[in-house]
């Protein structure tokens, strides 16, 4: 049988009414976090709430959740074939799933 | 029960911050207009430059004698005699401007004996590229033009804001309309000037360079509010993108400048090189134009010899690890880390849509035929004909980008405000803020579809047939989209972004299909294997325009020199 990372991921938009969901993702050498987040959305589920834009490049900086408790980025982290807990930035505003309030205040709109 | 949306008024707005329109915003705002730039991703990296890892093309003089002359004429004859000379000649007599002022404002181009290095890079007549070790040109610039940003009065910015389509009052363009992310809330932007900064289309292609913003919004947003869009068959292809085994933490052009510095071999699954079978005998030199080295490639691939994962291999086993480890330093490191051991093995690689030479159809000063629009960067069609000189892209995202800035905040000064609604702004603020339709729709699952269509079809190696079942792919899947976004309509909803995405998405692969189909030639990166010669009767552009309801595609010639204010 082929190897899976199982996905254990949090969703919601607002701290207290979220839920885990858990997906296995088919495990190919070499893939990254965002690989199995991108597979989720196109395979189950395309409402998840993850932010990227490089995919590859390491290069915008948007890809910042937490796995198993840790900071890192999507698109370097390694997926495993084991089971990996996901969930937003812990010192950002929830936006909704993993995706956070990140840009500094003078990047953000405001209305006037 | 009616939508509300969140209003803001400016002087110039400008959609996208990517290198023209920081660049554009810089210039406006010193020109004294107020700005608002806005993107839909993080401010200044969400799109190709912060992602570009190699070289600026630039008559600076700095290594060899040079003339912006001579770079005009090398991008004219990559250009296939398509170029609009009037852009072009802009984009080689002020690249040296803009480059020495990144210079100063400590972007960092890599120097040698005191001066400024410039590199060769194929189609240009002497070295001429410069760029930020290691590979990290777009970083930098990117970097350079945010810190210059934020030190400028008068530019606010606005990330998570999508713009969905621009506002349009008496034929004029009045604004947009946006998609506050964060929120979900429908944006009103009303602005004096905007400018579309919008980056390139390569996110239609499965293999791409491309961020997830690089659907080319702004070629349909330019379509739907009755702006032409030129040369929108030209989609460049790079040809050795990395393919496999997986790669991640860099992007999948980085082998280009490995082949700059070290030549290195392509070959095939027999191991043996090929591209002497196709006209071009590298020798282990990096000699090779992008369309040819994409054909030959592919052409391979056809034959049945092609990689495991449907490219060709590039190899560097015969270059010392010493010498690799000087050109490359980290980067080799970084490659380890990937379990790439250059000295052991070759990687696979494959063509990957790359650039965009088409796009918005713009006059020198950027204005984009509708009153109070303007375009800059790659989102501008014509300076680079129907191929591109690889490091012109950087420089016409900084020239253009402050041209149009500069000629935006110019029209600000001529223009009173106005603060009745936009004639489309209510059918707008409907669509962005619609509630959940009952229809759900897998919007995630439908872009991959799109774009292994545009990959097979519309790809480097076009014929007729494929670009008719193209346009069938496209109009089903048009009509499936249908009117009413998907989701929920709430903070970060991806399938209303996704739906929203799809919807300039097909439009543009439309834009793109159309202009492959009815150009019969091959010219430049369009490669059709059923008309493979370049036809006299084809030395022309193609002009794309929304009109009742489709896409006409009309023939125009090529601008002269003369036709055009410099
Ligand atoms: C990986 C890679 C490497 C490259 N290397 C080189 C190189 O070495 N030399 C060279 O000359 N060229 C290179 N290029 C090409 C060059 O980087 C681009 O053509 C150039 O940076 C484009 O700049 P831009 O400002 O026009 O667009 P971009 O930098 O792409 O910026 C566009 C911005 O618009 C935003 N945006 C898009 N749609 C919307 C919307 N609807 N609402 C709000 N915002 C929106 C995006 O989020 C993005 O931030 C490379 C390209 C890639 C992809
Ligand atoms: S997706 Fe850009 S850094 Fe991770």
């Amino acid at each position: 049988m082929s190897e899976t990372a199982t996905l254990k991921i949090w969703r919601g938009q607002t701290p207290d009414t979220g839920r885990y969901e858990t997906y296995e993702v088919p495990f190919e050498h070499g893939q990254s976090v965002l690989d199995g987040l991108r597979w989720i959305r196109t395979h189950h589920d395309p409402s998840l709430a993850i932010r990227f834009s490089c995919i590859n490049a390491n290069a915008c900086k948007e890809c910042m959740i937490e796995l198993d408790g840790k900071t890192i980025y999507a698109c370097t982290a390694r997926l495993q074939p084991t089971e990996m807990t996901l969930t937003p930035l812990s010192n950002k505003t929830l936006v909704r799933d993993l995706v956070t309030e990140i840009a500094p205040p003078p990047e953000r709109f405001k209305s006037p | 029960m009616t939508v509300e949306p969140v209003r803001t008024e400016t002087d110039v707005l400008i959609i996208g911050s990517g290198a023209a329109g920081m660049y554009a915003a810089i210039e406006a705002a010193n020109t004294g207009a107020r700005v608002l730039l806005a993107d839909r991703s993080l401010i200044g990296r969400g799109g190709a430059t912060v992602m570009a890892q190699m070289t600026v093309a630039v008559a600076l003089g700095a290594e060899t004698p040079d003339d912006w002359q001579h770079h005009y004429k090398d991008t004219l004859t990559a250009g296939r005699g398509l170029s609009n000379p009037a852009l072009a000649r802009l984009l080689c007599k002020e690249g040296p401007d803009c480059i020495r002022a990144m210079d100063e404002w400590g972007v960092g181009w890599a120097r040698k004996d005191g001066h400024i290095t410039q590199a060769m890079a194929p189609g240009h007549d002497r070295p001429r590229c410069v760029y930020v070790d290691f590979l990290n040109t777009g970083p930098a610039v990117s970097k350079t033009l945010r810190t210059k940003v934020n030190k400028t009065a008068g530019i606010h910015k606005a990330g998570d804001l999508q713009i969905v389509d621009l506002l349009k009052r008496d034929g004029k363009i009045v604004g947009a309309a946006a998609l506050h992310l964060g929120t979900g809330k429908p944006v009103i932007i009303s602005a004096k000037a905007t400018i579309i900064a919008t980056g390139g289309l390569t996110r239609l292609y499965r293999r791409n360079s491309a961020s997830s913003n690089m659907g080319g919004d702004g070629y349909a947003l330019a379509l739907r509010a009755g702006a032409s869009l030129v040369d929108m068959e030209f989609v460049q292809f790079f040809p050795i993108g990395h393919l496999a085994p997986r790669l991640i933490g860099m992007d999948p052009i980085m082998w280009d400048p490995f082949r700059y510095k070290l030549g290195g071999k392509l070959l095939n699954s027999n191991m043996e090189e090929f591209t002497q079978n196709y006209g071009v005998n590298e020798q282990g030199k990096y000699i090779i134009t992008r369309d040819a080295a994409s054909y030959a490639i592919l052409k391979e691939v056809e034959a049945g010899r092609g990689t495991p994962h449907g490219g060709a291999y590039l190899s560097f086993q015969h270059v010392p690890e010493a010498a690799l480890r000087e050109a490359f330093g980290p980067v080799i490191d970084r490659l380890a880390d990937n379990g790439i051991d250059l000295t052991k093995m070759p990687v696979e690689v494959a063509p990957i849509a790359h650039y965009h030479m088409g796009g918005i159809a713009v006059d020198a000063d950027m204005q984009a035929g509708l009153p109070g629009l303007f375009a800059a960067g790659e989102a501008v069609g014509g300076a680079n004909g129907a191929n591109r000189l690889s490091g012109n892209a950087i420089t016409e995202a900084f020239v253009f980008g402050r041209r149009a800035g500069r000629s935006a905040a110019a029209l600000v000064k001529r223009t009173e405000t106005n603060a009745a609604p936009a004639d489309n702004e209510r059918a707008l603020i409907e669509m962005i803020g619609a509630p959940a339709p009952q229809r759900v729709l897998n919007t995630a699952a439908m872009v991959e579809k799109l774009q292994a269509t545009m990959q097979n079809d519309v790809g480097a190696l076009r014929d007729d047939a494929k670009l008719k079942r193209a346009l069938a792919t496209i109009d089903s899947m048009t009509a499936d989209l249908g009117d009413v976004p998907q989701g929920d309509g709430q903070g970060f909803d991806m399938r209303r972004i996704d739906w929203l995405d799809l919807r300039n998405m097909l439009l543009v692969a439309k834009a793109v299909t159309l202009a492959a189909l009815a150009r019969t030639e091959t010219r430049g990166a369009q490669h059709r294997e059923d008309y493979p010669e370049t036809s006299q009767d084809w030395a022309c552009n193609q002009v794309i325009d929304w009109r009742g309801g489709d896409l006409a595609v009309t023939r125009k010639a090529v601008p002269t020199a003369t036709d055009v204010a410099a």
